[in-house]
């Protein structure tokens, strides 16, 4: 799924993202003060703490979301933020919702998935 | 038309008056209230019991008045709004009243939060205003909040409290302008420590002409030490003490804090009763009921009128 | 509007369970204004459900869906054929809204998902606060459009009380008092003489305290 800017990434995405499966989740957004969408970052921002908060209180861990920010033209950076993420996230483990065996229904909805039946 | 207080009768007679308080315990024992009220026996002209003070459980200030009128006090019974409905509070002023406690100082009361019991329900069906009112007319019309009659009046010289250190500062004057009006007899003042600002508050309410419809008591209180000052001015609300009282503690020598603080009382005493309008003063010495009769002497109030009733 | 805050989350988890089937029902009115259970809230609580037992290895089906509002018997009624499957609801409405709905679902296990806190309006994008007690006897013609009642902590008449500092509460340093408010309004329309006027008594028997309260409109009824 493509977004124009990390303030359009909504916490439900985040949330989905790890309910399929996803071991950890990470956005890279602009510079702080550098958006090209004004505060679109800082947006994204808090919503990442929101979503570390949701993810802590349901047993998944904070620890699995977090928030970069780097400009277009740091691609070294960026290869640092990719390469500290997967470190991260293999410290951690694997996302303990992921099931080995029977699963409730639910979370095999995919995020496009439309939630009203 | 006069009440059967002693209070009041000293206060007419035009005598610098000196009242101080009692707080009753965390508990049932009476001797505890015996204890603090032998402290004061004789230097004072009335003494008030504080009713659940800072929303902390302690023994009723109904009892303890009782306790300490038993004593030969003359009891400023308190009443706070936070804990009871019209029904309890006109009841208890009937009650009061029937045991010949004369004065009732009428309060809101500090919100429930800085207490132990944070979690009670805060009743303040009226508020302090609305309870002067209802104890006048209960005494002077012998009627109740709902118009029916009041079949034996209470007897009771109404006093309260006011904050010349609390904002908004322009109306304070007016508020106790307001409380006259509303029956008010008496003001206890919180401590004064920044006498300047109290000159100035004492100089609105005069404008007002407050002065002269009633008596003005200027709250002290004697500072212990340099913690419990710090205290006072920082963790207290609506309290005002000026740095340099706290730096005249400081630089007091080892162990001596205490006296200073006693010296300092008594020259805020001295400075307050030359300001005019100000009828007596209202000495709380909390957990230092000791401290009042050698500041009662020091300042010159001792011994106390002894005003006999007719 | 009605404000509400979600519960927290482990007292959720507590009441549900005994369920495996769960029809999480948002509102679209005032919880979604506050954004504390409207669809959105409702896709995020659901998710952070599914994760949570998917951790424990308990299955969990959660149901989602959003009633234009929960308080009227016509939009609750809606939710039957979903409500028919479940093993429980789990209402993010407020108060009324949930019993509506478990009034509608006479058999079915309703559980709140909010507390209901105040009725208040918005301040800023994200903040809402108190505004009104629903006194059932409003005077906000006298105080200049301020509530006593609700706005100061100790709902007095004439104040304010000798806790105010600095234009604040004495149980809060960010909550400015009431009566402070009331009194620059005053300057400001230049009605200083009305701060003298001495407020009566309240007759609290129009609010909560004199009972559980209705209104009704004889000639809407049908």
């Amino acid at each position: 799924m493509k977004v124009p800017c990390t303030g359009r990434v909504d916490i439900i995405l985040i949330l989905k993202a790890i309910e399929n499966g996803a071991d950890g989740v990470y956005l890279v957004g602009c510079l702080e003060g550098d958006c090209h969408f004004l505060t679109g970052n800082l947006k994204a921002r808090k919503r990442v703490e929101y979503a570390k908060q949701l993810l802590d209180e349901s047993g998944i861990g904070g620890g699995r979301v977090e928030m970069y920010n780097l400009s277009a033209a740091e691609g070294q950076r960026f290869a640092e933020a990719a390469r500290e993420m997967t470190e991260k996230i293999r410290a951690l483990g694997p996302n303990p919702a992921k099931q080995q065996g029977p699963r409730g229904q639910g979370a095999k909805r995919t995020a496009l998935e439309p939630s009203n039946p | 038309m006069s009440t059967g207080s002693n209070l009041e009768r000293v206060l007419k007679s035009g005598v610098f008056a000196v009242t101080s308080e009692c707080g009753p315990p965390r508990g049932a024992d009476p001797e505890a209230v015996k204890k603090k009220g032998a402290f004061l026996k004789g230097y004072v002209d009335a003494v008030n019991v504080t009713d659940n003070q800072t929303s902390v459980v302690r023994m009723s200030s109904l009892s303890a008045s009782l306790i300490l009128k038993e004593m030969g006090f003359d009891p400023v019974m308190q009443m706070v709004c936070r804990d009871r409905n019209r029904i309890a509070i006109q009841s208890d002023i009937l009650g009061a009243a029937a045991l010949g406690i004369s004065n009732l100082l009428c309060l809101s009361g500090d919100h429930q939060s800085f207490g132990d019991h944070p979690s009670a329900k805060n009743v303040f069906d009226i508020d302090s205003i609305q309870l002067i009112r209802t104890v006048k007319r209960m005494r002077d019309e012998g009627k109740f909040i709902s118009g029916e009659e009041v079949k034996g009046r209470p007897d009771i010289f109404i006093g309260c409290a006011e904050n010349p250190f609390a904002d908004p500062f322009e109306i304070r004057a007016m508020r106790l302008a307001k409380k006259a009006a509303a029956g008010a007899q008496f003001v206890q003042t919180q401590c004064v420590f920044n006498v300047e600002k109290f000159g100035k508050w004492m100089e609105m309410v005069r404008d007002l002409g407050v002065h002269e419809k009633m008596y003005i008591l200027a709250g002290i209180t004697p500072l212990k030490s340099i913690g419990m000052a710090r205290y006072m001015k920082t963790s207290v609300p609506g309290m005002d003490v000026p740095e340099e009282m706290i730096d005249r503690l400081k630089s007091a020598s080892e162990g001596k804090a205490a006296d200073e603080g006693i010296r300092i009382c008594v020259e805020l005493i001295e400075k307050v009763r030359a300001i005019k309008g100000v009828a007596g003063i209202h000495i709380m010495a909390i957990e230092w009921e000791q401290k009042v009769r050698d500041i009662v002497e020091a300042a010159g109030l001792y011994p106390r009128p002894a005003i006999n009733r007719l | 509007m009605i404000v509400a805050n979600r519960k927290p989350f482990e007292e959720i988890m507590d009441m549900l369970k005994p369920y495996a089937k769960i029809l999480l029902l948002g509102c679209n009115e005032c919880v979604t204004v506050c954004s504390a259970g409207g669809a959105k809230e409702v896709s995020v609580l659901a998710s952070e459900i599914r994760l949570s037992r998917a951790k424990d290895g308990i299955p969990v089906e959660v149901k989602e869906h959003t009633l234009e509002r929960q308080c009227d018997p016509e939009y609750a009624t809606e939710a039957k054929p979903l409500v028919d499957e479940c093993d429980a609801v789990l209402s993010m409405a407020c108060g009324c809204g949930v019993q509506s709905v478990a009034e509608a679902y006479r058999s079915k296990y309703v559980i709140p998902a909010v507390n209901t806190t105040f009725m208040g309006s918005s301040e800023e994008q994200g903040v809402w606060k108190e505004r009104c007690q629903g006194c059932g006897n409003c005077i906000l013609d006298r105080t200049l459009g301020i509530c006593p009642v609700s706005r100061c902590a100790k709902s007095i008449f004439n104040g304010p009380c000798g806790g105010s500092q600095g234009g604040m509460c004495e149980i809060d340093k960010e909550l400015p008092c009431a009566w402070q408010l009331i009194v620059d309004r005053l300057k400001e329309m230049d009605m200083m003489e009305k701060y003298l006027e001495i407020q009566p008594v309240k007759d609290w028997s129009t609010s909560r305290d004199g009972g559980p309260r209705k209104r009704i409109r004889e000639d809407l009824r049908i």
